[in-house]
């Protein structure tokens, strides 16, 4: 179908192509935990080897089990392994699109868009990386830690759940030979007083030269104060609501500082990631 | 081989297939080689900065979605350094959407994107967001012929007229563009609309109401193009929820000369080309050479569809 008209090699009139809408078999789609599930999908090299972290797929959720999703939902890469043709998608079941999502099995086919969208980025001297993710923000910031790796950087995953049931990726991050740091509402251990200890205490240590944060609005509040007060650089990954997915429609703006302005910034396009001391907490 | 080009008003398409407005920006360019297209329909501009609506802009209904994105612009200078150096790379032509608050402000933007590598401008006179309550220059006759003849007189490039479904007088619009001197008529813009969220009881768009596009309007749409392909002499461009080459086929059908892909684009960023080869490979095995063949060629036993429309309003 579409996909066969869109040649991956191809010269595209006078701009290369970069972003591929591709029919993708199912390789697996499984619970992870009483919330999550994993999707992972065989996938061409060519265009596992264009993902970059923070990136994401635009999905065309398929009509089933009942649901009739109609606008694409756009989903953050969780992880992308070109050596085994795997791209990985860990989703939260909530609406129309993901439930629909969830009646796949394997050798069905998902219809994927991408990738798409500003990455993070690690520069060179930021040696000692904090990662604060809670919840579903995880899935965004691991394909994170795996480029810490490849480039000899040391990394402090700060991960915080409702309960530790849902902290996901902890064996992800430590395979990678990151420092995880487990809190849990459950625990008592997630409240932004100890976080905020937790993360003052990697700072006096010298083992924060970035922040980086997805999912959570207060996290993304008390980095931005440690960050000025400490001169701590940061990127924060944000969502909002897309149609297009490549910067066409304009729907998915949200507000920013910018040049002493404030802006509207397209999330897909300018983003997700963006300067963790521009974005502005909701 | 099936000849597809078309012709709007003296400008010459490869195919009658192009975007319409407000879906289509120079990031396709990143999906597929834009030089496969009709035409190049870029989204509307005003003359200054404008911020668009507060979120959320779009929202999803059955099989279709709401929009009131707002006419975001970055304005006339930014459009002419960055946007059309972009597109004159092509050789497809370029179609330049403007739009204006007022006739004063509307006419001068007109005249001041008619430069080179312009190839027609299409007035957006039927915005449904731009105003208080979805007000247009496209709702009455008489609003349309006078800003058409601000407008004709700003520029000496051909002039399509997008419409607006939220009207009553269709035919009679469509005459007041051509006789304050539009080249064509794009037809039709989304139609007014809205959707509450009733658990919040919030409408679901920032903005309250929004337009409807995708399949849902393309019958309005259809209605519209086929009234006004009979009401005026000068070529329609269909618009409205297409998003299979039999939609195209039925819109050529009613009279359309071209059509404009919207929706479907944010669906499968590469509509527009399966569109473009399913109608190609439609016309190659129904033995017509030529696209031009189906336009206009419907069997309506010529009734009177001024009488039949003004039946229907009753």
């Amino acid at each position: 179908m579409s996909a066969m008209l869109q040649t991956p090699n191809a010269t595209a009139g006078r701009v290369a192509p970069t972003a591929f809408d591709l029919d993708l078999r199912v390789k697996s789609n499984t619970a992870v935990n009483g919330e999550y599930r994993m999707m992972v999908l065989d996938a061409p090299a060519h265009v596992l080897e264009q993902c970059q972290a923070g990136q994401f797929f635009n999905i065309l959720c398929p009509q089933a089990g009942g649901e009739t999703p109609y606008l694409r939902r756009p989903m953050s890469i969780y992880g992308f392994y070109p050596e085994k043709n795997e791209l990985h998608f860990l989703y939260k079941v909530g609406g129309a699109g993901t439930r629909a999502m969830a009646t796949l099995g394997e050798n069905d086919s998902l219809t994927v868009f991408g990738p798409l969208g500003t990455p993070f980025t690690i520069e060179p001297d930021w040696n000692h990386l904090v990662l604060v993710a809670r919840g579903v923000g995880l899935a965004t910031l691991a394909p994170l830690a795996l480029e810490a790796k490849r480039l000899g950087r040391r990394l402090t995953a700060v991960c915080s759940a409702r309960h530790p049931d849902y902290l996901m990726s902890i064996d992800l991050f430590e395979g990678l030979g990151a420092k995880v740091v487990a809190l849990t509402d459950a625990e008592g251990t997630s409240a932004p007083d100890n976080l905020e200890k937790v993360l003052e205490g990697l700072i006096a240590e010298g083992r924060a030269d970035a922040f980086y944060t997805c999912g959570s609005n207060r996290i993304l509040r008390l980095l931005q104060k440690l960050g000025e007060a400490h001169g701590i650089p940061g990127q924060v990954a944000l969502e909002q609501q897309m149609a297009c997915g490549i910067g066409m429609c304009q729907c998915c703006v949200r507000k920013f500082n910018r040049d002493g302005k404030v802006v509207n910034l397209r999330v897909c396009r300018e983003g997700p990631v963006f300067d963790m001391a521009e974005a502005i907490a909701w | 081989m099936v000849d597809l080009s078309v012709d709007i008003a003296g400008l010459k398409l490869k195919n009658p297939i192009m975007p319409a407005s407000g879906t289509f920006s120079e990031e396709l360019a990143e999906v597929f080689d834009l030089e496969q297209l009709g035409a190049h329909v870029t989204k509307t501009i005003t003359r200054d900065w404008r911020d668009g609506n507060p979120t959320p802009r779009v929202c999803e209904v059955n099989g279709s979605m709401l929009n009131s994105i707002g006419i975001p612009s970055k304005g006339v200078g930014a459009f002419l350094e960055k946007v059309v150096p972009f597109f004159q790379r092509y050789e497809t032509p370029l179609v330049v959407s403007i739009s204006g608050n007022t006739a004063d402000e509307f006419a001068a933007l007109c005249a001041e994107v008619s430069v080179a590598g312009v190839d027609a401008i299409e007035v957006n006179i039927s915005c449904p967001n731009i105003e208080e309550d979805g007000k247009a220059f496209a709702i009455r006759p008489s609003s349309t012929f006078e800003i058409m003849q601000r407008l004709r007189a700003a520029s000496p490039l051909p002039l399509w007229a997008k419409l607006t479904p939220n009207t009553g007088e269709v035919p009679d619009v469509a005459r007041a563009a051509e006789e304050g001197g539009a080249d064509a008529l794009v037809v039709s813009n989304t139609i007014l609309s809205m959707a509450i969220d009733i658990h919040t009881r919030q409408p679901r768009l920032g903005n309250l109401m929004g337009g409807l596009s995708g399949p849902a309007l393309k019958p309005i749409a259809l209605r519209m193009a086929y009234q006004c392909a009979r009401a005026a002499n000068i070529p329609v461009i269909g618009c409205g929820g297409i998003s299979t080459a039999e939609d195209v086929i039925e819109y050529l059908i009613a009279g359309a000369t071209a059509v404009q892909v919207g929706t479907a684009t944010f669906i499968h960023p590469t509509a527009m080309l399966t569109i473009l080869h399913d109608l190609e490979a439609w016309l190659a095995a129904q033995g017509i050479a030529s696209v031009s063949e189906l336009i206009g060629s419907v069997i309506d036993g010529e009734q009177d569809i001024q009488t039949s429309a003004i039946a229907v309003a009753q």
